[in-house]
């Protein structure tokens, strides 16, 4: 039988997250993880900008925060100057995939040996809500209120699919957090992304599809339908990339 | 047997959806915060499976060993 106990890397209190938001769920996943491989006084969180970045506040360990999209750039230098530590940011869909595509491209492209957690649910939740570059197609959003139309905002961008086409990440993969077993899963694969790095293989790219009561427009639970039906038809989980690279 | 946080909790129902035994239900109180959370209706039937745990996005819920159990 089990036995679950709040992980010691969040600070015993209440986030600043919205009631069923699963960036606290994922954050919670990483804290979990990292209380398992017992990294708690080695990992370092790069936080970028959003509210992704509201996980600093209930992280108990070290954390540095970046600028906008800006993550993956720290977090290279972090662990050029800091190979032993246990590096990892924490990102959202506004932030990775919309300012920071050219850091996460180059990051990933140069094969650092850092974790990328990528947190996507597809709307700009910190700011209101508007159309991030991760929106489904017909998805309304503050600024796309009759829909996204292709027409003239193009297509949902998928991280894992063009990262799992570089040559040198050597872990990506996406999971779903809208049932317990995709996050069983999701835990499996964040422990997976820390053990590669830890024995030094190269970079790791973990996404997880999460949601945004508030901004969705919905009730927590009304969100784990509309993922079935909608984000995860489109963003499929699985594991995109899964080589062992040569230990740098 | 699981004990739930009130002062953590936000009462989104996860743990009510997830759990296989169906023994969580939405009390009528408010937490301190002002949210309605769950109860255990049933402490006899919980397993200790820990299902809710994983999917508590706050970490509200702490899981012991069942009486009885290895």
């Amino acid at each position: 039988m089990p036995e679950y106990k709040r992980p010691s890397s969040l600070k015993p209190m209440i986030t600043s997250y919205c009631p069923g938001c699963m960036h606290a769920l994922a954050t919670r996943l990483v804290a979990d993880v990292i209380g398992e491989l017992d990294q708690v006084d080695n990992a370092i969180n790069v936080v970028s900008v959003g509210c992704s970045a509201l996980n600093l506040y209930t992280w108990s360990g070290d954390v540095i925060g970046a600028a906008h999209g800006r993550a993956p750039a720290v977090a290279t230098g972090l662990k050029r100057c800091l190979p032993d530590r246990l590096v990892f940011t924490y990102q959202g869909d506004g932030d990775l995939a919309a300012i920071g595509l050219a850091e996460i491209m180059s990051a990933a492209n140069r094969g650092e040996n850092f974790t990328v957690i990528f947190a996507n649910n597809q709307t700009y939740g910190m700011t209101g809500g508007q159309m991030a570059p991760t929106t489904l197609i017909g998805q309304k959003t503050t600024t796309t209120i009759y829909g996204r139309d292709p027409q003239t905002t193009g297509y949902p961008l998928q991280m894992c699919e063009l990262i799992s086409v570089l040559k040198a990440p050597v872990f990506v993969a996406r999971y779903a957090l809208n049932s317990p077993k995709g996050v069983a899963d999701a835990k499996k694969g964040i422990k997976k992304a820390f053990e590669l790095q830890m024995a030094g293989k190269g970079f790791t790219f973990v996404e997880l599809l999460t949601n945004c009561p508030t901004n969705w427009g919905m009730a927590p639970l009304k969100t784990l339908e509309y993922m079935n039906t909608n984000t995860i038809p489109y963003f499929k989980p699985g594991i995109y990339k899964d080589e062992e690279g040569e230990v740098k | 047997m699981i004990t739930i946080n009130s002062l953590m909790c936000k009462g989104c129902g996860y743990c009510i959806q997830f759990c296989p035994k169906h023994i969580l239900e939405m009390g009528k109180q408010r937490s301190q915060k002002g949210f309605f959370y769950p109860m255990n209706i049933d402490a006899d039937k919980c397993t200790s499976c820990a299902v809710c745990a994983l999917m508590c996005p706050e970490g509200a819920i702490e899981v012991t060993l069942a009486k009885g159990s290895n």
